[in-house]
């Protein structure tokens, strides 16, 4: 719950949400309004960030191999670098809602199928021009074109036309889908200068900072974008982004004050880092999972004892301890947590049963022969020793599992999604609708567990146009319960995503859609 | 003659190496993947060199692992030395264009940094241990071809030789009865050399994530799975590391001891 | 043409053969992984079409012959192209990168080299003595070190217990010449200790076997100081086997320090030429692998040179 309070006050801090709203909404949680009131103006008024400075952040997830096209962005430091300089239509709060950024309104028709969003005046690009609905509708159509090879390609092809009239762009969908404004809120979809198609790669967008410095997997840095639209965040006058791989090397930095912030500590570590004098560890639980996926087209993974044997001899708890040093909390082999609009926590949590397992492994008749996992060091952190203590425990079930390392390099291409059983991890997104369609669908192309299910497919397309919450929500709960039964889907583990703040930051709130507050930590933070 | 004192170390420590990495399965307390205690435990009587990163015991696995990184340098040094000193000493005694044929192949390849040959390769190959120690083992041989044909060329001219092709026997009677045994000496003091840069490369490829298979590991791959601990004082990295560090000077003293006796020095790090 | 000079000609001449046959065996090195670029840069968004768009866009749907021989003959007119993976002009990445790794190497070199002749001459001059013992221990110590192993023992020592330097060694355009020596400071300390061992070692195993000849007997005679006869006598007769040496670790601070270079962030050719080989980026492959080769043959044609202008009995070959 405590949770869920701070995203709404960070909602508040950045004046996104009245007074009425906030009280009306934490009343719900069991708050007093009187108490929720205070909360309120304290918040409203701890706005008063201090200006200027620079913000220095340490990050993993850098290469040299990295550009300033957001359709490619595809690792941690483009993300961050690009939401530094670039602006979307919409972005998400803390809290799962909506936040207007370019699109300064939204609404749709009934049915969900057309969309219309207003442009917001006088949003100033870096070079001077102000933004108008055809850049929008330019950029949408890049990202459609498959040349552009757009990580957002399949967002944009649910879109059967686009309009842009006046300060209004129009979206006609090939399908109704309640969750569009979501959808907009991909971070490739950064808004450029005549939609980027000349000069992809400019870094020219309308966000709160100007590059200056691009050294793709070294270094970026920034300084603050004079007339940008929106004064209550960018505070620092500068920032740098600097590419900081190795593990030792980043929390170093971080502990002797080279940089401010840093992104993926790792869990062995956290204990011993929050004794560091000025460092403060920030987990936000989000969405992001780990995996052990099983095609269940191929045998022996073909049949659904075999896949329960498996799913119930893997130590969740012990997992979570061990590989995520506690940051993080236990799976139910279908990909949504507590996170997600929508989510229903009745459904019974799966844990280790060595004697179940075993039962279950019996029943598959499996030749006892060895049931290959496939894992690699860069598959998730700790994939490596989370497969090993995979096979130890399904040892336990009598379960002949065993782990075979393949390289990092040419894993997404040759192992993940060709071989039948493997380590992996999503990103998850923003709502339920877009997980599964990305996934697990029989259509999609992304489906590593080859999972096809009518009556699953069904059910996701009816609650895509259902407006109504309460049925929505069950239908999401039916959906769960297939996946979690049937599915090639072996899901231990929710990270968080854990984060080294110094103390001279301020303005941290944990945000679950992504890590440094998914993206913007150096853009909504100051230096205290 | 005997041994100085620092040759009879290295000769003590580099056989307790050995007769650990040898008799693996019998010494370690624990078994290999045997994770039981909690993360990064002090020394204590269950675990005498205390505990890993997920809980494993450190001494165990530094015996298991000095099986491996024992195992898989001996093997490539090995390998590298057949391979070498016999292509080298061929050179050294056909001359003309066999020599010519394999100092530009050598060449050639010694042209390219090994770390980003081993990576390319190691990367496209299957990781397995057979093919850790040919890539090694291929590369390696580059620098010891070098070094026996330099020496076999200063042994080609010696009378003996020149007596040995005047009663008409053949190239490989001469490589093997008259220059492989006046060789063997600097050969020997190379060899020692040679391992310890094996240890260190595969120490190296195991940092970089292409190293040994789990639950197998190297020491190398144990400083790595450790070394997040280490600024924090944790001194888990600094076990396989003081053990590479050990098994290396105990065999450069040996080597040193046999090296008095010969000339010069040469090879060097993998670069 | 004098013979050191026909020499030279004649080494370099062949270098550049060998730098021909060194392109042709990294790209068919390269084109023999699995995957391809289009696979690499795509990662788990490759979907098929996505593939074949991209791999039509990079022009990897030609053959590789034909790429092959299109890049020949842009290098041979100064044209390295542009990487495939961001389209970044790779002449000028290189140039910057190849800036930073020679000023890493030179640090390391200017403090390792005398340093390590030194320490050999030291060792030389009490050869069998504790000065002898102790130096030959350290550096044996140093040697047996994995080069990771002694980044962070260096970056717990000197940035965490004795806070006197940064652990990331970030460096860019506009840093003044001290700033930047300030900033290599720690992967400077860990090259030395690194290559110091191997020619210290070279110079003393070199010098005491010239310490044997006659000549240096009659040096003794006429009453020289020891150091004077080693100074003056036996280190100009031992120089070929330690230029030898001491260019092989030149090569390697060069070409061989990738580890140090991911440790500490430096941005160098060896991180660079690392992250564009897992994405198979072929023109950056085949680019940095040029630029390390030429420098390891320009070494070892220096390293010859210079043994033969040192020594008499080469400069006048029969």
């Amino acid at each position: 719950m405590t949770d869920q309070l701070d995203r709404m006050i960070e909602t508040v801090r950045r004046g996104r949400m009245t007074r009425r709203e906030f009280v009306g909404r934490a009343s719900a949680m069991g708050i007093t309004a009187g108490l929720a009131s205070a909360l309120f103006s304290k918040t409203a008024l701890a706005q008063e960030a201090k200006k200027g400075g620079v913000i220095r952040v340490g990050m993993a997830g850098g290469e040299s191999t990295n550009s300033l096209d957001p359709a490619l962005a595809a690792s941690e430091v483009p993300y961050q670098v690009n939401m530094t300089w670039g602006e979307m239509l919409v972005d998400v709060n803390p809290d799962g809602s909506i936040d207007n950024r370019i699109a300064e309104e939204i609404s749709s028709s009934p049915d969900a199928s057309e969309w219309k969003f207003k442009i917001r005046a006088g949003v100033e690009y870096h070079n001077g021009q102000t933004v108008t609905a055809e850049d929008v509708v330019a950029t949408l159509k890049r990202h459609t074109d498959e040349k552009a090879q757009s990580g957002a390609l399949g967002i944009v092809q649910g879109i059967a036309e686009m309009k842009a009239e006046g300060d209004m762009v129009t979206l006609k969908l090939v399908a109704p889908n309640a969750d569009l404004p979501y959808l907009m809120g991909d971070y490739h979809l950064m808004i450029q200068p005549g939609g980027g198609v000349d000069n992809p790669t400019s870094g020219i967008g309308a966000g709160p900072y100007k590059v200056v410095v691009n050294e793709p997997g070294v270094r970026h840095t920034f300084v603050k974008h004079a007339n940008y639209f929106d004064s209550t965040i960018g505070h620092a006058d500068e920032v740098e982004i600097l590419v900081i791989n190795d593990n030792t090397a980043r929390t170093a930095a971080l502990q002797s004050g080279q940089v401010h912030m840093i992104n993926r500590v790792d869990p062995k570590i956290v204990e011993l880092l929050k004794g560091a004098a000025g460092i403060q560890i920030r987990a936000a639980a989000g969405r992001g999972h780990y995996v052990f996926i099983m095609h269940v087209d191929k045998a022996p993974f073909d049949n659904n004892d075999l896949r329960m044997a498996l799913k119930l001899a893997i130590n969740r708890q012990e997992m979570v301890d061990k590989i995520l040093g506690g940051l993080g909390s236990r799976g139910n082999d279908f990909p949504i947590n507590a996170a997600y609009p929508l989510f229903d926590d009745s459904i019974e949590q799966r844990d280790f049963d060595a004697a179940k397992a075993a039962e279950h492994y019996k029943a598959s008749g499996h030749d006892g022969s060895p049931i290959i996992l496939r894992t690699a060091p860069g598959a998730f952190p700790g994939a490596v020793d989370a497969a090993n203590l995979f096979a130890a425990s399904a040892k336990a079930a009598g379960i002949p599992l065993e782990v075979k390392l393949e390289p990092d390099d040419g894993y997404w291409s040759n192992v993940w999604n060709v071989e039948p059983f493997c380590a992996s991890y999503w990103g998850g997104r923003p709502v339920q609708d877009q997980m599964y369609t990305t996934a697990y669908l029989s259509t999609a192309e992304w489906n590593d567990t080859k999972f096809k299910n009518a009556k699953f497919d069904e059910l996701l397309l009816a609650a895509r146009g259902e407006l109504d919450a309460a049925k929505r929500k069950g239908m999401y709960k039916e959906m769960a319960q297939i996946l979690r039964d049937e599915g090639g889907l072996i899901l231990p583990m929710f990270n968080d995503f854990v984060s080294g703040v110094s103390d001279k930051i301020a303005g941290w709130v944990d945000d679950p859609n992504g890590e440094l507050m998914n993206g913007r930590a150096q853009v909504r933070c100051w230096l205290a | 003659m005997r041994p100085p004192l620092s040759a009879l170390i290295g000769l003590t420590l580099t056989g307790l190496f050995l007769f650990s990495a040898v008799f693996a399965q019998w010494i370690a307390p624990y078994p290999i993947d045997a994770s039981a205690g909690k993360v990064w435990e002090g020394p204590s009587a269950d675990y005498w060199l205390g505990t890993d990163s997920i809980g494993r015991d450190i001494l165990s696995r530094l015996i298991y692992g000095g099986q491996v990184t024992i195992f898989v340098a001996l093997a490539s040094s090995a390998l590298a030395f057949s391979m070498g000193a016999f292509l080298g000493f061929l050179a050294a005694v056909s001359g003309g264009f066999v020599d010519q044929l394999l100092s530009r192949i050598v060449d050639l390849v010694m042209a390219i940094p090994s770390l980003i040959v081993a990576l390319v390769m190691l990367s496209v190959l299957p990781l397995n241990l057979t093919v850790l120690i040919l890539v090694m083992g291929i590369l390696d041989s580059t620098r010891v071809f070098r070094l026996s044909r330099a020496v076999a060329m200063d042994i080609a001219v010696m009378d003996y030789v020149e007596a040995a092709r005047l009663r008409g026997e053949g190239g490989t009677w001469v490589i093997f009865r008259e220059i492989l045994p006046n060789a063997l000496s600097p050969l020997v003091a190379e060899f020692g050399l040679r391992f310890i840069f094996a240890v260190l490369f595969i120490s190296t490829l195991s940092f970089l994530g292409l190293g040994v298979q789990p639950p197998l590991s190297d020491w190398g791959g144990m400083v790595k799975e450790n070394k997040d601990g280490l600024i924090f004082g944790k001194p888990a990295a600094l076990l396989p590391a003081a053990a590479i560090a050990a098994l290396a000077i105990s065999v450069n003293l040996v080597a040193d001891w046999v090296l008095t006796r010969t000339s010069s020095l040469k090879g060097g790090r993998g670069g | 043409m004098h013979p050191i000079l026909k020499l030279v000609v004649q080494r370099i001449a062949l270098g550049l053969l060998l730098l021909l046959a060194v392109s042709a065996v990294i790209f068919l090195g390269v084109e023999a992984l699995p995957g391809d670029t289009a696979q690499a840069i795509l990662g788990q968004q490759a979907t098929p079409e996505a593939l074949a768009n991209l791999r039509e866009k990079l022009g990897l749907d030609r053959p590789p012959l034909e790429r092959y021989f299109a890049w020949l003959g842009g290098v041979l007119t100064g044209d390295l192209g542009t990487a495939l993976t961001n389209g970044a002009d790779i002449a000028q990445s290189i140039g910057q990168r190849l800036g930073n790794t020679l000023f890493l190497a030179s640090c390391a070199a200017v403090i390792s080299v005398p340093l390590a002749i030194i320490l050999g001459l030291i060792a030389a001059r009490h050869a069998g003595k504790w000065q002898d013992k102790l130096i030959s221990g350290l550096t044996l110590t140093t040697i047996s070190l994995p080069e990771f192993v002694a980044a962070y023992f260096v970056i717990y020592l000197l940035t965490q217990v004795f806070p006197v330097f940064l652990p990331v060694a970030s460096i860019y355009g506009g840093m003044t010449f001290w700033q930047k020596l300030n900033a290599v400071a720690l992967p400077v300390i860990v090259l030395v200790l690194v290559v110091l061992a191997h020619m210290m070692r070279m110079t003393r195993a070199a010098i005491l076997n010239v310490m044997q000849s006659a000549y240096i007997e009659t040096a003794e005679l006429k009453g020289l100081t020891p150091m004077q006869v080693i100074w003056r006598h036996a280190f100009p007769n031992a120089i070929a086997p330690v230029v030898s040496v001491v260019m092989l670790n030149m090569a390697y601070l060069v070409v061989g320090v990738v580890v140090v270079e991911v440790v500490f962030g430096y941005n160098a050719l060896g991180q660079y030429l690392v992250d564009h080989v897992s994405k198979r980026d072929l023109p950056v492959v085949q680019a940095v692998g040029l630029v390390f080769a030429a420098v390891y043959i320009f070494l070892n044609i220096l390293a010859d040179v210079i043994s033969i202008i040192a020594n008499p009995r080469l400069r006048h070959p029969k």
